[in-house]
């Protein structure tokens, strides 16, 4: 088992909140009216937690992780990232981010696209090439290095985008669904190369996805999200060993939570969920 | 007609052709014989294009001389090529004064576009000011203002009709930029954001390159609009050795078979000078290529 191994209940024990939310408000001014995306959300993530949104489609899963990336701001209360505001977080480059869209440059090949933010944060010659041909082989796309975005297929662009994100090594990984584009095989690789880089690199990371195994397999906890306005019903802590793999996916205790994760979306939060998770240190959203 | 429309309905084409090349080539063997493959598609590709015009010249030399037409009325391809050939001192000094005047003005007007267009990147109230005008005066007949054109800056000087094409092309260049470095895909904009990109780092690394295929379409225009500027403007006074005076000249001499060669010459000139454009252009943005189709 690995430094970040244990439960989560041990890794939120230290420090300061990664990712602190007090209080956030998101309303959108629409033509017609307005958006309640986001109310009353108070969330903390600790360091090195690996942390999924799941909820119904609308529910602001992507609001909250633009929020906390500095990419929109709240309508109220306080987003913290690294004890700074969210925008300070954003200007130091505290994070990386992979949108729900590969969003590659037509004009750079993959291999450029993969080498777009060490360009940009000063990361010149040898270092840079070796990590962008690192994280090419990590996705499996050094044979198309040379390739430009459009011949590629979706799945293959969205690869792209992650390689992206992980090529400066950020301390915080912000992913909005980024293996929606993939087969099943594919993905089951990607989420364990994904706990692997995670294991290894001890970064933080917000997943937003929409499969519930996908959620319950990768993470320490999982926050529940409803729809309209978009708030947090349930928080979910994700008690399996580590390091997970194929076996995980087998244990009865992975069902359970599977099947907890699952009646939590349906909005029946009863007494027989069989989670365990008096000891929060975080207020979560009212229980729907 | 400055619209990149124009340019991507083109590409558009080529990607057909490209990929029966593909599918042609992909039940080949060798490398060999799929390039081989490849080439020959490519002049197959041509051919009906180079059946027309050559089929239009036999029909143009039969029928004049089926019809017995007057040679000032129109004469036949082989009286044209052989005035080329007699006149072939004259015409060659002129269609290179006339190139001159045109890629002189052409760099005067491409300039002050690119000069206006990047001016206003930062300023959307400048641009929303420009643009409409600009819009506006590109959709009138600019041509039109050759005279005074010729009466401010001299007719005999060639800066006269250096500013008739300068003029012309101004508009589509800088509207066409502008649209370029400011039509920027706004989740490409959050992801530099997300990098904290600077304003700088922002124009070089996104905004200019997502211009590039506005640009060589407004520059493709131009090349036309360059030629046709200089000439017109020659029209209306000018040196004698220049492509416009020698078609009015002959003209009024009744030797159209002279005419004809000065305006081939010119067309010559025109297609060359496109072709130039299209050739940087695919070496400027190879990303380009790739959406033509899997070479490679
Ligand atoms: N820029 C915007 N302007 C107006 N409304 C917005 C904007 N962005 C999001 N919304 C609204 O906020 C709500 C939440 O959107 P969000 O994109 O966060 O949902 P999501 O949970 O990520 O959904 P999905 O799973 O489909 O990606 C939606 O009702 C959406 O219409
Ligand atoms: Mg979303």
């Amino acid at each position: 088992m690995t430094d970040g191994g244990g439960s989560a209940g041990e890794t939120r024990a230290v420090g300061d909140p990664v990712v602190s939310i007090r209080g956030v408000h998101k309303v959108f001014q629409v033509a017609d009216g307005r958006t309640r995306a986001l109310e009353s959300i108070d969330v903390d993530i600790q360091r090195g937690e690996f942390v999924s949104l799941i909820g119904p489609s609308g529910c602001g899963k992507s609001t909250l992780l633009r929020l906390i990336g500095d990419l929109t701001a709240p309508t109220a209360g306080i987003v913290t990232v690294n004890g700074k505001p969210a925008r300070k977080a954003r200007l130091d480059r505290d994070y990386g981010m992979v949108f729900q869209a590969p969003v590659l440059f037509d004009w750079r090949t993959v291999e450029g696209n993969v080498r777009l933010p060490l360009d940009i944060m000063g990361v010149r010659g040898r270092e840079r090439d070796r990590r962008a041909r690192e994280m090419l082989e990590l996705v499996e796309l050094h044979d198309f290095a040379r390739h430009y975005p459009r011949q590629l297929s979706g799945g293959m662009q969205q690869r792209v985008a992650i390689a992206r994100a992980l090529a400066f090594e950020p301390k915080i990984l912000l992913m909005d669904e980024p293996f929606g584009a993939l087969d099943e095989m594919t993905r089951e690789r990607m989420n364990s190369e994904l706990l692997r880089i995670w294991e290894r690199t001890k970064t933080t990371i917000v997943f937003v996805t929409h499969s519930i195994p996908e959620a319950v397999f990768l993470s320490s906890r999982v926050i529940v999200m409803s729809a309209r306005p978009g708030r947090i019903t349930n928080v979910i802590d994700v008690d399996l060993g580590r390091p997970r793999n194929e076996e995980t996916r087998e244990q009865e205790r992975y069902f359970q939570l599977v099947t907890a994760v699952r009646e939590s979306l349906r909005g029946r939060v009863d007494g027989e969920t069989p989670v365990a998770s008096p000891d929060r240190t975080m207020a979560e959203g009212t229980i729907g | 007609m400055a619209d990149p429309a124009v340019g991507r309905g083109m590409r558009g084409a080529e990607a057909v052709t490209t990929a029966d090349g593909t599918v042609a080539g992909g039940s080949g063997a060798g490398v060999i014989t799929r390039g081989l493959r490849r080439h020959v598609d490519r002049v197959g590709y041509h051919l009906p294009a180079a059946a027309v015009f050559v089929g239009t010249i036999v029909l143009w030399e039969l029928s004049v001389s089926a019809l017995r037409l007057q040679r000032f009325i129109l004469p036949p391809p082989t009286a044209i090529v052989a005035a080329l050939a007699s006149e072939a001192d004259l015409l060659r000094r002129s269609a290179l004064t006339t190139l001159f005047e045109a890629v002189g003005g052409l760099a005067i007007g491409v300039i002050a576009g690119l000069l206006v267009a990047f001016l206003t990147v930062r300023s959307s109230t400048a641009r929303n000011a420009l643009l409409p005008v600009a819009v506006a005066a590109n959709a009138i007949p600019i041509i039109a203002i050759a005279p005074i054109m010729n009466n401010w800056f001299g007719v005999l000087n060639p800066l006269s009709k250096m500013m008739i094409v300068a003029l012309l092309v101004f508009f589509p260049v800088m509207i066409n930029v502008t649209r370029g470095l400011t039509q920027v895909e706004p989740s490409v904009l959050e992801l530099m954001r997300s990098y904290a990109a600077s304003e700088w780092t922002i124009l070089r690394r996104v905004r200019i390159p997502n211009a590039l295929p506005f640009f060589f379409t407004a520059l493709k225009v131009s090349t036309t609009l360059s030629l046709i500027g200089a000439i017109v403007g020659e029209y209306f006074g000018g040196s004698s050795e220049v492509l416009g005076r020698v078609i009015v000249q002959s003209a009024s001499r009744l030797r159209f078979d002279i005419t004809w060669a000065a305006i081939f010459l010119g067309a010559v000139t025109g297609i060359v000078f496109y072709l130039l454009v299209v050739a940087v252009e695919r070496l400027v943005m190879p990303w380009h290529a790739s959406l033509r189709g899997q070479e490679g």
